[in-house]
């Protein structure tokens, strides 16, 4: 009697534990009918971008969506994620509906096409300037007074100085790092590569952490005091003065520097499929307006348009500039070279 | 041999009187030194979360707390507590249940698949969750795409990888005083004519309702606090997949470091409020022992 009781409780177990798992299911799905609704008026545009952007976009989004609304009448929300640009360049890989990318360089938003072609491969003819509105380039923060008497890239890699800078495999910003270093060090040896690579090297041996994005870096240097000099962009050199205080760092501007052109797309597969190409690609065109690239220069990006960079001529110090197709024909080509597995970057870091 | 024998006793002697002598220096610096430990380790980070969020003053901490942003976070761990933790407690009292009064194949097997949650780092959990559901290589692609489903980078998936995360709390503390239990009382109860249902609701429920109370409460805390797994699935868009813990970091990114300690000392407040209700459990477990 007792034994055939037990049984059935057995199956009744069983059911419970199948329909915990099915009410599971069925909410989840609940839920993202919530979340999905559109009204015919208003749209919403998700912009996965990079980690220093973050104020920039904040900026620019009230500005598009005041004059989006005074041109056609649409309602558009922005929403924005921010992180890594190559961790950020994989969560579109693998579904993040993004209607546009702005990300760190031009390499992150070839990768989205890894898998499939979600963004059309001449992405970079359709928009001015190789579809970057705005430069960047990178500079060195250091503590106030500078204190070790940092100069140039040669005072990098001196022994005893740490040098903050992110991982080049995850992090943009990093990379720009690496190849303005490097571009330096081949300009200072007569593109004697050997040479460059000992001076990389060096560097990096002065690297004590490796964070996975250059936000976490800025912390890592600002809240953290570790190290003596950070590399940094630009304009996130900018922003941690102002955020910071003046009276605890300065920026040094070293003789020779990359030209940092963070790129931005359309992503053609998600617009399409969401209705939102319109709206996406003025998105992007009104970042080449007077007001777009205002709000750039006044987040410390350099302008594209002249006049504007005039304007703020004073904010920016002149850097000899160098391009990445310049030295290093191109990104493709940086990225096979430099940071594939096993590449160069790989084989200096594994020799520490 | 034989003449060590006097030895030991000696030893044995002088064993038995030191420790009545030391064990109250011995106890001192133990109790002090877990004390400090306890003040170091607890006390100073958890105040310092409140002083830091106090810095600039109540404003900025009700500015930070009453965000649009935040507020959209707090909705959505609020939504994903509403969710995950009534499927969990259902989850872990029938698995629990079945486990500690009836024996039958595959136990062991179902054992360890609740433990499965604890052994896994969120990380891989979460990137599980990516491979399944995402859109362009996840095994569950080609439905989601025909019926139009998004899981990862939306809700769905944050409510999924903590409900993944969260899945053992309730059945890690029902098993064990379930199985001290023993079945006897159950039992006893079907012997005198009361059916299954009747005997889980009115003999196997009250026994253990404050152990259960105390594995809903982590359930909530860590479905709450969970940060690994959901900032893998979550795609970090601002004011729709963005929980609490996910938010607090944006805002110590965008070195607003008070408002980053105002939003986290929310979550603070329930892991104080999670404590305090473990310990009227424990009491009442104890109680009940009795």
């Amino acid at each position: 009697m007792k034994y055939k009781i037990l049984k059935i409780n057995i199956i009744t177990v069983c059911i419970l534990l199948l329909f915990s798992v099915l009410t599971g299911c069925g909410n989840a799905e609940n839920s993202n009918k919530a979340s999905g609704s559109s009204h015919n008026n208003s749209i919403t545009l998700l912009n996965v971008s990079y980690d220093p952007t973050r104020e920039l976009y904040q900026e620019y989004n009230e500005a598009f969506i005041k004059y989006w609304k005074k041109k056609t009448g649409e309602i558009v929300t922005v929403q924005q994620s921010h992180g890594g640009s190559g961790s950020q360049a994989r969560t579109v890989i693998d579904g993040n509906e993004a209607d546009v990318v702005t990300l760190a360089l031009a390499y992150d938003i070839d990768s989205i096409n890894k898998n499939k072609e979600l963004i059309n491969k001449e992405w970079q003819k359709r928009l001015p300037d190789n579809s970057t509105p705005y430069t960047s380039t990178i500079v060195f923060l250091v503590r106030k007074g500078n204190p070790k008497n940092i100069k140039d890239w040669d005072d990098l890699v001196k022994p005893g100085i740490q040098v903050i800078t992110p991982n080049p495999k995850t992090s943009g910003g990093a990379r720009w790092n690496y190849l303005a270093a490097w571009g330096y060090a081949l300009k200072k040896n007569n593109n004697d590569r050997e040479k460059a690579r000992e001076f990389v090297s060096q560097l990096y041996e002065n690297v004590p952490v490796l964070d996975s994005g250059a936000r976490g870096a800025t912390t890592t240097f600002v809240e953290r005091g570790l190290g003596d000099v950070l590399i940094a962009w630009e304009n996130e050199a900018f922003l941690s003065i102002n955020e910071l205080g003046k009276d605890k760092f300065e920026i040094v501007v070293p003789s020779v520097s990359i030209l940092a052109e963070p790129p931005v797309s359309v992503v053609d597969s998600v617009v399409d499929k969401k209705g939102t190409r319109k709206a996406a690609e003025a998105y992007l065109q009104y970042l080449y307006s007077d007001e777009g690239q205002e709000i750039a220069a006044k987040n410390y990006y350099r302008p594209r348009d002249q006049n504007i960079e005039k304007k703020y001529e004073a904010q920016f110090p002149k850097i000899n500039l160098f391009t990445i197709d310049e030295v290093f024909g191109g990104w493709n080509k940086a990225q096979q070279e430099h940071f594939s597995d096993g590449g160069v970057f790989d084989q200096i870091y594994i020799k520490k | 041999m034989a003449g060590s024998l006097p030895l030991n006793h000696k030893v044995l002697n002088t064993y038995q009187k030191r420790p009545e002598k030391k064990s109250g220096a011995v106890r001192i610096i133990l109790t002090v030194l877990a004390l400090l430990f306890f003040i170091l380790m607890l006390f100073i980070p958890l105040i310092s979360v409140f002083v830091k969020a106090f810095q600039q003053g109540a404003q900025v901490y009700l500015a930070a707390v009453s965000d649009p942003m935040a507020l959209e976070a707090i909705k959505l761990t609020l939504l994903t507590i509403i969710i995950v933790v009534p499927i969990n407690t259902g989850f872990g009292l029938v698995a629990s249940w079945a486990v500690s009064k009836f024996s039958f194949k595959g136990k062991n097997l179902l054992v360890t698949i609740i433990d499965l949650p604890f052994a896994i780092s969120p990380v891989v959990a979460g990137l599980i969750f990516v491979l399944l559901f995402s859109t362009s290589h996840g095994i569950l692609a080609p439905v989601l795409n025909e019926f139009g489903i998004k899981v990862i980078f939306a809700p769905p998936g944050i409510i999924l990888a903590t409900l993944f995360v969260t899945l053992p709390f309730v059945a890690r503390e029902l098993i064990p005083l379930m199985e001290a239990q023993g079945t006897s009382e159950e039992e006893a109860a079907l012997t005198l004519g009361a059916s299954g249902f009747k005997t889980f609701l009115l003999i196997t429920l009250p026994n253990v309702k404050w152990a259960l109370t105390y594995g809903v409460m982590l359930t909530a805390a860590r479905a709450a606090g969970e940060f690994g797994a959901v900032s893998v699935v979550s795609g970090h868009i601002r004011g729709l997949t963005n929980t609490v813990p996910l938010h607090v970091e944006i805002l110590y990114n965008e070195y607003k470091f008070s408002a980053a300690f105002a939003v986290a000392s929310l979550l603070t407040v329930i892991a104080i409020i999670n404590l305090i209700i473990k310990n009227i459990a424990d009491w009442k477990i104890k109680q009940q022992e009795k």
